[in-house]
């Protein structure tokens, strides 16, 4: 959803599995909508890891432990590769989370988030297992997450590290806006390319 | 010292903007029902049409059926789908190749074989594997629904430009040795991360010696170790693929457009980010174990000790246990990766004389259905029914089970598709990736089998 994104301050959910793909965060039989609902798939976030076959929830995933609350999804190296799907970065939106730490983000699912105003924060490695350390011992430890300034602070040791964001993104981010406003005023631009293109 | 992905990519950018990201030119959209109808939801909520309606193809692929297409989709979620698409492309006045028109397919089948996608162009879709098309010489990578309403509006993209890898293969591949295999070793070796923030170009002589159908398959894989895209530089190969296909340049300006395209290489002293080098002599048929594409062995092969419990638990395998002679339920043969003539008649060349297994369960679904007109001209539709088989409708097929082609929980397929991921053919379903060979070799023994047997 458009808003104006500035500081998150939250307790965290922590995922420590690395390379989870966008097919366990959304499974294909949830794209057949041809909505853009955020709660339909935000309720089918991680669908087959939330819910056993009978559909009864699977204590042990880590979103089913009342203990984890949050709008930051701590998750392990690699996040959202393989489908392109945006639906994956909706079922995060819609589930109601702001923020995604990790080691690193999967190419198209880091843009897709981004686009969703759901802000990847890509972390070190060794940043990435404190605070999963941090969140385990004490379940309702808070984490900063900075837009302005670019950090990510952990609340409990107070430990800093600053992220990467492109500056036209970072605009967008805290002015609410998208890129399709951006290329609507491209319109010239674009003609004169055409128009002077060789091939 | 430009790369070939430096002179495609900046000769495409509109403007560099503040920040560091590239506006892009898009040369082709394609367009599926499953990604696209919250774009075109987009477009009206704005009140906009698209900027360029002749350069976007829309065609069903993902939701279909793959028998009796001639009827409605039963499913009715999948048919509103479908349907959006047909109703969304009349509105904005785009191409569209509907459910059993006579070039339906799947979109990384059609726009090559179409002549859609050529050398030199960026081409986009919201899908993943759109880096198939990086076998003609483009650029061509996968975007979200977001970046889908962005070309509808603008024939544009804002990108960050990606680095540049390449992967050189050299020498000759063994027998019974094929692109799939030549990717799923690489994504092996690299791992599904390993070309994160890379476009890839592929060369070296292994590669210069596929075919065109090797290499959509090769680049095709390409997002399954985290590349934006994957190429080959165009070459006779390439000329010789696209020359009379319908919407490539005909005449004098085919004369034109090939004199241009030779020029697509990258210079003898251009700079990579980052670069491999492999042994063509190094690769065996490949299997996947686990449930991430890049953990594949030699189908001779044995898991090894260092792998992942929750992958091996899932699968119902154990570290150190060897992969030939596992039991197989399902094999799927199709998708875009693996669904064109050549992937075809590479199964019947083992099919050819032998029978489908008692208990196999074997779906063969061309990947367009262009792909199924040639396989009944080349009498390869014969050989396979006489084995048993049966060829059905074009479509992705049990490649993600959007539609009824789904394995069940815990049975085990062989699948020349590209997603070995938890559940991708179905809730509970196990998925071992392969080349087309060695699907063929299960299907006719029932167990995993070392095809280069059977040659």
């Amino acid at each position: 959803m458009k808003q104006r994104f500035y500081i998150v301050e939250s307790s965290c959910v922590p995922l420590p599995v690395e390379n989870i793909d966008t097919d366990q965060i959304i499974p294909a039989r949830f794209l057949k909508a041809t909505t853009k609902d955020e709660r339909f798939f935000g309720k089918n976030l991680f669908r087959d890891w939330r819910f056993r076959p009978d559909g009864s929830a699977d204590p042990s995933f880590p979103l089913n432990n009342p203990l984890y609350q949050g709008e930051i999804l701590l998750a392990g190296d690699n996040f959202g590769c393989g489908s392109s799907r945006e639906h994956a970065a909706w079922a995060l939106a819609g589930y109601g989370f702001k923020v995604v730490i990790s080691s690193s983000f999967a190419d198209i699912h880091k843009i897709n988030e981004l686009n969703n105003f759901v802000l990847p924060v890509q972390v070190s490695a060794a940043f990435l297992s404190e605070l999963f350390e941090t969140v385990m011992k004490n379940p309702r430890a808070k984490v900063r997450v900075d837009v302005p300034r670019q950090t990510v602070t952990d609340m409990v040791t107070g430990k800093t590290e600053d992220f990467e964001l492109n500056q036209y993104k970072k605009y967008c981010l805290m002015n609410a806006l998208d890129d399709i406003d951006f290329l609507l005023l491209q319109k010239d631009k674009i003609e004169a390319f055409e128009n002077n293109r060789i091939i | 010292m430009n790369t070939l992905f430096d002179k495609i990519w900046d000769s495409h950018v509109v403007q560099r903007i503040d920040g560091g990201l590239d506006q892009l030119y898009i040369d082709r959209l394609y367009c599926h029902e499953v990604t696209s109808p919250q774009a075109f939801d987009g477009l009206r909520s704005r009140g906009i049409r698209c900027l360029r309606p002749e350069r976007i193809f829309c065609m069903p692929d993902h939701n279909i059926p793959t028998v009796g297409q001639e009827a409605p989709i039963e499913d009715l979620v999948s048919r509103k789908q479908v349907e959006a698409l047909s109703a969304n492309a009349s509105e904005f006045g785009l191409t569209h190749l509907g459910v059993m028109h006579r070039d339906n397919g799947i979109v990384h089948v059609v726009g090559p074989e179409k002549g859609l996608s050529l050398p030199g162009m960026t081409i986009v879709c919201g899908d993943s594997h759109t880096s198939t098309h990086g076998a003609v010489g483009a650029v061509a990578f996968g975007i979200g629904t977001s970046e889908v309403e962005m070309v509808l509006a603008s024939q544009c993209v804002l990108q960050q430009k990606p680095k540049s890898m390449r992967v050189r293969v050299e020498g000759t591949l063994g027998k019974g040795v094929t692109a799939k295999d030549v990717a799923l070793f690489l994504i092996s070796r690299l791992t599904t991360s390993g070309a994160t923030g890379y476009f890839v170009e592929y060369s070296g002589s292994a590669v210069r010696g596929l075919s065109m159908e090797g290499r959509l398959t090769l680049c095709n894989l390409s997002i399954e170790m985290g590349a934006r895209g994957g190429f080959v530089a165009p070459d006779e190969t390439t000329f010789e693929y696209l020359k009379g296909k319908e919407y490539a340049p005909k005449g004098e300006d085919w004369d034109k457009a090939v004199r241009e395209w030779r020029n697509l290489k990258s210079d003898n002293d251009a700079l990579f980010d980052r670069e491999y080098v492999f042994d063509a002599a190094e690769i065996e048929p490949m299997v996947t174990y686990g449930t991430n594409p890049e953990e594949g062995i030699p189908v001779t092969g044995a898991i090894p000790f260092s792998a992942l419990d929750k992958p091996l638990s899932y699968m119902g395998f154990s570290k150190g246990e060897r992969m030939i002679g596992k039991k197989v339920d399902y094999v799927f043969l199709g998708a875009c990766t693996s669904g064109r003539i050549e992937d075809f008649r590479a199964f019947v060349s083992i099919v050819a004389g032998r029978h489908k297994a008692p208990g196999v369960v074997a779906w063969l679904v061309p990947g367009s259905w262009s792909v199924r007109r040639q396989i009944e001209a080349e009498g390869l539709g014969k050989v396979l029914r006489d084995a048993s088989f049966e060829i059905r409708q074009p479509g992705c097929s049990a490649c993600l089970a959007m539609n009824e082609d789904k394995v069940p929980e815990g049975k085990y397929c062989v699948s020349t598709s590209n997603r070995n991921f938890e559940g991708r053919q179905g809730p509970g379903s196990r998925t071992i990736l392969a080349s087309p060979l060695t699907a063929a070799a299960a299907a006719v023994t029932g167990v995993i089998t070392d095809p280069r047997e059977l040659l």
